[in-house]
């Protein structure tokens, strides 16, 4: 008796501790993992201003994002690719894309005696993740690389083992510059059957293993590189420059591709036309359904978004992300109103 | 026999049971080392902040895993609730009521249980409570949990019951006593220290786990209330923050496992001294 | 626990039956006896339940696979393409890393425990030993990220490299890029992880050897060392196979600690140091992330494949302790 009576008053000490107060909206989100230190920025601040909405977000990577949305197990989702057209039409509801914040993902290196800034082609860089070109002296890359002594050694490929946006933008880059990736890969995709190297978990797995590993490349999100003060390449754009990735770049490649976004805001910027652009940049989303049934979360979530999109982006440059196009953000205040 | 003989297999014998005590020596080191490099390290890790504070936005210095705290404990309740009865009874019905046949299927049934891979556990609890639910919640990681729990139960309450002497058993039934109420009268009472043990060790190995937990409690930043919502627990939080790249988190990843270590090895020690105490009938 | 046993007590309805029964029933025993047979019936469709789900939902991966699924070396999800090869032989190889290095260390560590060291120092030593089984395996994995994931990486990765790594025939174990997550690594790991079950078991079934059989050896004139190896071991052989087998099934199914260290590519590759992925370790790190049905299919076709394994191992493991003539041994 004495042991169930312990039980129940520690059953019931336990519900006190963390029951709801009245009226508490609990929102439950999961997805990209290359956003997530400005999103729980973001739902910090917000908490802390409206104690009643409390919105937990758990970085599983994007692919899960879609995932667990499309299982109905999260409120909304978050990637960094949008969902295709397939992954749209196998849920049983309608999802609507929010744009966030604007990100850059960069070809990052480590090799002896090399500690400049190298220009990457954007044959190079799919020749590299095919497998085709597999030294670093290779002419493609040498060419682009006038009085840079590279060594004659081979390329260890580092990539991403989980399910991950920034594989999505890096893939998404490769096949729209390369037919031959198209062909042998695929298009974009968050986890793709790679032609050559090693796998790393996250993108600070992907960051350690080149950082350890001599003659190593890989892809990471800018703030990666940025924290970690690795070096990174220049990628040369549509407009055949290259250009080194910085919040400037990221935003140019989102305004020159402002007009060309659709009503759904599923648009790849990668690539974008612009003598400035950054190559391998794009948004990153908010996944919402078109329908809430609850009110209270509804009102939530349309509270936040519209918070978001005024006072969340004063956040963004303090953690290396572009804030939106005036444009972008001008649509999506709009495109509110379809959550219902 | 050659003298050469004799010294070599003297040699050999000498070198040989070096070895073991070597072998031994080094294994009982390895818990040294981790308990010392756990201490040391979640020692300096850790302060009141990591007790009462939840966790602070990524990148952010400071915070703490008060909610992770909880949702442990929350988990471990609900494994306690539904685990140990259905293991406890099995146990009794295995050691006292079974028949040859049922009982082989449940003792074999049981064993497998124990030796299924706690993540497919967690696949098993994600499509019966996660899915139909739609819901990640503290309670399909309590269902994970539990389920892990009832087999170690059954096992050590079955062990324990069958080594009360059949006087014990006999001298009650002698005086009248119908065959349920020898067991709850006699039969449990003077195991009981035994089976709170094995109740004991079965929660304290359950606590450790992380996969089961990864798609079922899932996580959460604040705190969870109820047992509906997603929660937050010391080994899923210890596996975020340990492949996470921020320094502050493994120094909390450090804390964390400092914490749980300690819960774990102080139920093993709480154990012991329970079943020393001499109700128990001693086991080895 | 009462409250608790009349609510069942409800549930099960008491079949009009002979008077005997009846007075049974009464008597208390009857409700008692079906409590309890309710409760072990509980296990067996928990288990039975798992089984189906397992089964069930892995049912598109069966259908578009078939037995392919074991031979494909092709893990693709932008594809659809799934085969399990890579993981079947990353458990494999760190399985068999972990044994051969636990073995060795967990016989030796019983056969001092059980031969040589006084009783108490014996029951100390095993005391710490169990308490290092019950170390959780999430805390085995941090260590490993910390400590041996560094060390493997600059110390004892090149070193293997530069001796073993010329030896013809053995030289392709230890060969190429030294990433210091790996087979290699997550093999140590585990190694560590199941020591403690081998020596636990094994001691036990060390102790049951008849006193006389050692006494007669030595008294042949053997040394202590010929009368353990030659007589004792060989004695306990089967108990000692058992608890290998314990080991081996806990080692295939271990998740967080591999995940933490294995590297984490579906990869086929001789080298040790090489990463790679298991069964378990790809469930964990894929299975939320999973986007198309298929995909999820696929790694639930996983757990079930893992099921079978351990369903095997432990069935032998089982019957080799039984053979011994012990029951069980501790639980894994």
């Amino acid at each position: 008796m004495k042991k169930s009576l312990l039980v129940v008053s520690l059953a019931l000490g336990l519900a006190a501790i963390t029951a709801a107060q009245n009226g508490t909206v609990l929102l439950n989100s999961a997805g990209a993992t290359f956003p997530y230190p400005i999103y729980s920025k973001w739902f910090d601040v917000y908490h802390t201003a409206h104690p009643n909405i409390q919105i937990n977000y758990q970085s599983i990577g994007s692919g899960g994002g879609i995932r667990q949305l499309q299982a109905g197990t999260v409120d909304f989702g978050a990637s960094d690719g949008p969902m295709t057209d397939e992954q749209l039409s196998q849920s049983k509801f309608k999802i609507l894309h929010f744009p966030t914040v604007l990100g850059a993902v960069v070809p990052t290196y480590n090799i002896a005696g090399v500690s400049g800034e190298l220009n990457f082609t954007q044959k190079a860089l799919a020749g590299i993740y095919l497998g085709t070109i597999t030294k670093w002296d290779d002419p493609e890359i040498a060419k682009a690389n006038a009085g840079v002594k590279l060594p004659n050694a081979d390329i260890v490929v580092v990539h991403r083992s989980d399910g991950s946006g920034t594989t999505y933008i890096w893939t998404d880059f490769l096949a729209k510059v390369s037919e031959d990736w198209k062909k042998k890969v695929g298009n974009a995709a968050t986890s793709v059957n790679w032609p050559a190297g090693l796998g790393g978990k996250g993108n600070e797995g992907v960051t350690g293993l080149v950082k350890q590993t001599p003659n190593a490349i890989g892809y990471i999100e800018l703030i990666y590189a940025v924290q970690n003060n690795i070096p990174y390449g220049k990628v040369q754009n549509a407009a055949g420059n290259f250009v080194k990735a910085d919040l400037a770049g990221v935003t140019a490649a989102a305004a020159a591709d402002a007009k060309n976004i659709p009503d759904d805001f599923r648009v790849s910027i990668t690539n974008a036309p612009g003598p400035k652009v950054y190559p391998v940049s794009s948004f990153t989303w908010l996944l919402i359904p078109a329908q809430i049934q609850d009110a209270a979360k509804r009102e939530a979530i349309k509270g936040f978004l519209k918070w978001m999109l005024v006072e969340g982006q004063k956040y963004n440059e303090g953690l290396t992300y572009a804030q939106l196009p005036k444009e972008v953000i001008a649509r999506e205040t709009k495109a509110i109103s379809l959550i219902q | 026999m050659s003298n050469v003989r004799i010294i070599w297999r003297k040699s050999l014998n000498f070198v040989m049971l070096s070895l073991t005590g070597i072998a031994a020596l080094g294994v009982v080191s390895i818990l040294f080392f981790i308990l010392g490099y756990l201490i040391w390290n979640g020692g300096k890790s850790l302060n009141w902040n990591f007790f009462t504070q939840l966790p602070k936005p990524v990148g952010e210095t400071g915070g703490g895993m008060a909610n992770a705290i909880v949702g442990s404990l929350k988990l471990l309740m609900l494994a306690a609730l539904m685990g140990l009865p259905v293991g406890l009874l099995t146990g009794v019905y295995l050691a006292e009521f079974g028949g040859k046949t049922f009982s082989f299927v449940i003792r074999y049934t049981t064993d497998l249980l124990n030796g299924v891979p706690s993540i497919v556990i967690g696949i098993f609890a994600y499509s019966l409570v996660v899915l139909p639910v739609k819901h990640f919640s503290a309670l399909a990681g309590g269902v994970a949990l539990g389920i892990m729990v009832i087999p170690i139960t059954v096992r050590s309450t079955e062990e324990f019951l069958r080594s009360v002497p059949g006087s014990l058993r006999e001298g009650a039934m002698a005086l009248g006593a119908s065959k349920w109420k020898t067991i709850v009268t006699v039969v449990l009472p003077a195991a009981s220290g035994g089976i709170l043990t094995g109740m004991l060790l079965a929660l304290a190995r359950v606590a450790g786990e992380t996969a089961p937990l990864l798609f079922t409690a899932f996580g959460n930043r604040f705190w969870s209330p109820g047992f509906e919502q997603p929660t937050a627990s010391l080994p899923v939080m210890i596996y975020t923050y340990a492949i996470a790249p921020y320094d502050d988190w493994h120094r909390q990843a450090w804390a964390a496992g400092l914490v749980l270590l300690g819960l774990v090895l102080v139920a093993n020690l709480g154990a012991r001294l329970l079943l020393n105490r001499g109700s128990a009938v001693r086991s080895t | 626990m009462s409250a608790a046993a009349t609510t069942i007590a409800h549930e099960v309805p008491p079949q009009a039956g002979p008077r005997a029964f009846l007075r049974r029933l009464r008597g208390g025993d009857e409700i008692a006896h079906l409590i309890t047979l309710t409760f072990s019936a509980l296990i067996l469709l928990i288990t039975s339940m798992l089984v189906y789900e397992l089964w069930a939902n892995s049912h598109l991966s069966r259908a578009k696979f078939g037995w392919m699924f074991f031979w494909t070396r092709v893990w693709d999800p932008n594809f659809d393409n799934f085969g399990a090869a890579p993981f079947i032989y990353g458990t494999l190889v760190t399985s068999a890393v972990a044994l051969c290095l636990a073995v060795p260390l967990g016989l030796a560590s019983a056969i001092f425990l059980s031969e040589l060291a006084p009783r108490k120092v014996s029951d100390v030593i095993s005391f710490l030993i169990d308490l290092l089984a019950a170390v959780p395996s999430v805390i085995y994995g941090l260590l490993g990220i910390f400590i041996v994931v560094p060390v493997m990486r600059t110390t004892i990765g090149p070193a293997l490299i530069h001796t073993l790594g010329n030896v013809p025939y053995i030289g392709a174990l230890f060969h190429g890029p030294n990433y210091g997550v790996g087979f290699l690594t997550a093999g140590i790991v585990l190694a560590i992880m199941v020591v403690p079950f081998i020596i636990s078991v094994s001691r036990e079934v060390l102790l049951t050897v008849p006193r006389e059989q050692r006494e007669a050896a030595l008294a042949m004139g053997a040394t202590r060392w010929e009368s353990t190896w030659k007589v004792v071991v060989p004695w306990a052989r089967t108990g000692i196979m058992g608890s290998v087998f314990l080991a081996l099934a806990r080692a295939l199914g271990e998740t967080m600690a591999v995940t933490m260290v294995i590297g984490n590519a579906p990869t086929i590759a001789a080298s040790l140091l090489s990463p790679g992925d298991t069964i378990a370790s790809t469930i964990a790190s894929q299975f939320t992330e999973a986007t198309g049905d298929l995909y999820l299919s696929s790694l639930i076709e996983l757990g079930l494949v893992l099921f079978l394994i351990t369903f095997i191992l432990n069935g032998l493991a089982r019957i080799l302790i039984v053979a011994t003539g012990r029951g069980g041994g501790r639980p894994a």
